[in-house]
């Protein structure tokens, strides 16, 4: 993906091969010889971190889909069977279910690792909008496989939410009922959801393919923010990240593994071990702590003019993910880095902070203390984007960037700059 | 000095994760807060199980205890419809003897059939069987008893106790582990829940006042199942109701009928915490290794040399 290969295979059936389908050049030049900025921090690992979990959900979720019975009457018992019938369905149930969370806590990591260091800015806009498209994509498919095990959560998150298109003016009821498949969420629904969380993943998978072609057309930011200008600025994939990924995926794995095998049910809800039951209503429906965020903005967006505030939550929850795809000309800095702009940094931890807030009042009782402190969360979430992001780069002055990634790594003032690395050649630097 | 353009990020977001931990350390120890709490409900504490931490098991002996607690009195009323008699004698639980559990199946009769000329008949229990309930249905259940009694073999994963914010947040750490809230929630509504109603408080006939359920003004349709074993002063009914020789106890009794129930929902949990022994293991020395190859492949690759 990086210009014409110059990978030449050993032996003679690899030469056969190569000539018929060139994959191995592929590979040689995507993921071995293929340039990387040499300051890449550990924040820029999540994108192996977020591959290894996709490849980790699908084949967890293969297996249990092998046990699990898409059927009203049955699906609960036969996650329960799963549980404790079938050989180590216990350890596949439970890396799927926390493998959901740990999907959700790489990408928020690797959103923000990309919205800090301004990796959508030019050239990389499309790379970033088929990022936007995945993170929609997991969210439909998380949403959709926590209905399948048709507990009392499953049963009433799905009725919440599949009664949010109800909002929509006119056609609204039709919508909720075609999603249904009847007059309620009952087994068509389930049978249909089973379907899209089957299909979705590998539709995800399409998409990072995608994703990871329109990365290796400029190659990846990094944290100076500025693009590689030689060859003393980048290492090969191969071994300097290779390694790298591999040792922080490892990493992850141990964190996954504590949740897994210790406090296994830490992030479900303890009410989803109780069977669907249509006629009680939970205390409380709470979604996955994932949508919490989201499920805060939906319950505290009021009427707006003429939009009534349930159209108006609905439309502010999906503006809230799709005000993400329009980042690139919505931040009118010139620099990339947040490193380089001290203003933009104290706004992006203000953000996150929103982020943090939003997500503890989606996880409360509905009180007017919650709806008055998301009120406050969602006007600094949207102001974060619509107005801090497009004044600041007008406003802000920006520090001193580095003239280039070996300046930044080494510092501009060491005078002689020894760089050793496959590709690097002694350099003299003034 | 290396590496300088890392510093502001990594060093924002350690000191975060650092000041995270610190807050969930403290508040961790503040999660057994005391009493009542400012709506009159009774919080569960937290009690020691065996089946804690990463080493944690289940005592063989308590199990079966608790079993005789089960059998005798709850499945008078509470179904446990996942629950199959083999499980007693599997390694991992009460490790029951199978000679054992094929005689304790063997005390039930089992709907089954229909046989070659179309008939449902009764059959002794198999060790395969599930646990059969008293009640034919959930209306028989509630006609009988005014409610229908939630079913057993989940119950202690479908109940559990909440600290709030930011307690919650120690949990998922060691030693703050939330699995042992399911049995902790049992534990204190049976033992610690049927108190005295406050006074002027009126208990509707058929409905009996506890401080710890939630959500029904304190009101639940079970009487109080320890009154079936133990007099008004605690006093047991049958002093010989353990045969091990365990004082037979509201608290002993109590306890072990909510760790055989965490069992019953969680039969898998030895082999579990000892796998997830091995896989950290494993990954630690994985990664510790991956560590050092990546230190030596990536030697001197920002190293500034001597100024000449
Ligand atoms: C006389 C019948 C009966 C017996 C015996 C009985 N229960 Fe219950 N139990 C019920 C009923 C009925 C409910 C439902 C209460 C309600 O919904 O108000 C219930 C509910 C419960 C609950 C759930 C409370 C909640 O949070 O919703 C627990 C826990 C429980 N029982 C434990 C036990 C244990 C442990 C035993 C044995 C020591 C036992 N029960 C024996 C009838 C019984
Ligand atoms: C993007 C990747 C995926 C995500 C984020 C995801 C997420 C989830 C979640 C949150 C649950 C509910 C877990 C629970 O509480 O029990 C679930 C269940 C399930 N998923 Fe997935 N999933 C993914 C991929 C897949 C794939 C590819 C398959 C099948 C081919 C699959 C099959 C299943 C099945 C059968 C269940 C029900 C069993 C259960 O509840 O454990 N999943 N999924």
């Amino acid at each position: 993906m990086s210009g014409p290969s110059t990978y030449v295979p050993k032996s003679a059936i690899g030469k056969w091969f190569e000539q018929r389908l060139p994959i191995g050049g592929l590979i040689h030049s995507s993921f071995v010889v293929f340039p990387n900025p040499r300051n890449l921090n550990y924040f820029w690992t999540f994108g192996a971190i977020l591959a290894f979990m996709l490849v980790a959900q699908i084949a967890t979720g293969v297996a249990l889909a092998m046990h699990y019975i898409p059927d009203a009457r049955f699906a609960f018992n036969s996650v329960e069977n799963i549980m404790r019938d079938v050989n180590y369905g216990w350890l596949l149930r439970y890396l799927h279910a926390n493998g959901a969370t740990m999907f959700f806590l790489a990408v928020y990591i690797h959103m923000l690792r990309g919205l800090y260091y301004g990796s959508y800015k030019a050239p990389r806009e499309v790379l970033w909008i088929l990022g936007v498209i995945i993170f929609l994509l997991m969210m439909a498919t998380a949403f959709m496989g926590y209905v399948l095990p048709w507990g009392q959560m499953s049963f009433w998150g799905a009725t919440v939410i599949t009664n949010l298109f109800s909002a929509i003016p006119l056609v609204g009821n039709f919508i909720t009922t075609w999603l249904w498949g009847g007059f309620s969420v009952g087994d068509p629904t389930l049978n249909r959801f089973f379907a899209l969380h089957y299909l979705l993943p590998f539709m995800i998978a399409g998409v990072v393919i995608l994703h990871i072609w329109a990365l290796h057309v400029p190659g990846s930011n990094n944290p100076a923010g500025v693009e590689p200008k030689t060859s003393k600025d980048t290492l090969p994939f191969h071994p300097y990240f290779t390694i790298k990924d591999t040792f922080a995926v490892v990493c992850f794995a141990i964190f996954f593994a504590w949740f897994v095998f210790f406090v296994p049910n830490y992030f479900g809800h303890a009410d989803n071990y109780n069977p669907a039951n249509p006629l009680v209503t939970p205390q409380e429906i709470v979604p996955e702590w994932y949508f919490l965020p989201y499920y805060a903005i939906l319950r505290s967006t009021p009427n707006i003019l003429f939009i009534p505030a349930k159209l108006a939550g609905v439309l502010a929850m999906f503006g809230s993910i799709a005000v993400f795809a329009f980042l690139p000309w919505l931040d009118t800095s010139k620099v990339r880095s947040g490193s380089y702009r001290p203003v933009f940094r104290v706004f992006f931890w203000v953000f996150v902070l929103c982020g943090i807030g939003l997500g503890y009042i989606g996880s409360q009782p509905v009180t007017e203390g919650t709806i008055l402190a998301g009120r406050i969360l969602l006007l600094g979430y949207f102001a974060f984007f619509l107005i801090v992001l497009p004044l600041l780069g007008l406003l802000e002055t920006p520090l001193q960037v580095p003239a280039s990634i070996a300046d930044a790594v080494l510092g501009a003032h060491g005078s002689t700059a020894m760089l050793k690395g496959a590709s690097a050649e002694p350099s003299v630097k003034g | 000095m290396k590496m300088r353009m890392k510093a502001p990020a990594l060093r924002a977001f350690a000191a975060t994760l650092v000041a995270g931990a610190l807050l969930v350390g403290v508040a961790g120890t503040g999660a057994r807060a005391e009493g009542l709490n400012s709506e009159g409900y009774l919080i569960p504490q937290r009690q020691n199980w065996s089946f804690a931490g990463v080493f944690g098991h289940y005592d063989r002996a308590q199990l079966q205890r608790g079993f005789k607690v089960f059998h005798d009195v709850c499945s008078n009323c509470h179904a446990a419809s996942h629950l199959t008699f083999r499980e007693l004698s599997e390694p991992g639980g009460p490790e029951f003897t199978p000679a054992q559990v094929k005689a304790l199946a063997a005390t039930y009769k089992i709907q089954d059939g229909p046989n070659d000329s179309g008939d449902m008949f009764k059959r002794p229990g198999k060790p395969s069987d599930t646990w059969p309930w008293t009640f034919p249905n959930d209306e028989a259940a509630k006609s009988a008893l005014g409610a229908v009694p939630p079913d057993m073999s989940l119950l202690a994963k479908a109940r559990t106790v909440q600290y709030g914010f930011p307690y919650f947040l120690a949990e998922g750490l060691p030693f703050f582990e939330d699995e042992e809230q399911g049995p902790d929630y049992i534990y204190a509504l049976i033992k610690e829940g049927y108190t005295n109603p406050p006074k002027g408080f009126k208990v509707p006939t058929g409905l009996y006042y506890n401080s710890v359920i939630q959500g029904s003004n304190h009101l639940i349709r079970m009487p109080s199942p320890l009154a079936m074993i133990f007099d008004n002063n605690g006093k047991p009914n049958n002093p010989k109701f353990y045969t091990d020789g365990t004082p037979v106890t509201p608290d002993q009794v109590a306890r072990d009928v909510s760790a055989f129930l965490m069992w019953a929902a969680e039969p898998k949990l030895e082999e579990r915490k000892r796998m997830g022994f091995n896989v950290l293991v494993f990954l630690g020395v994985f990664a510790s290794l991956l560590y050092f190859v990546k230190k030596k492949i990536w030697a001197g690759v920002h190293d500034i040399p001597p100024a000449a």
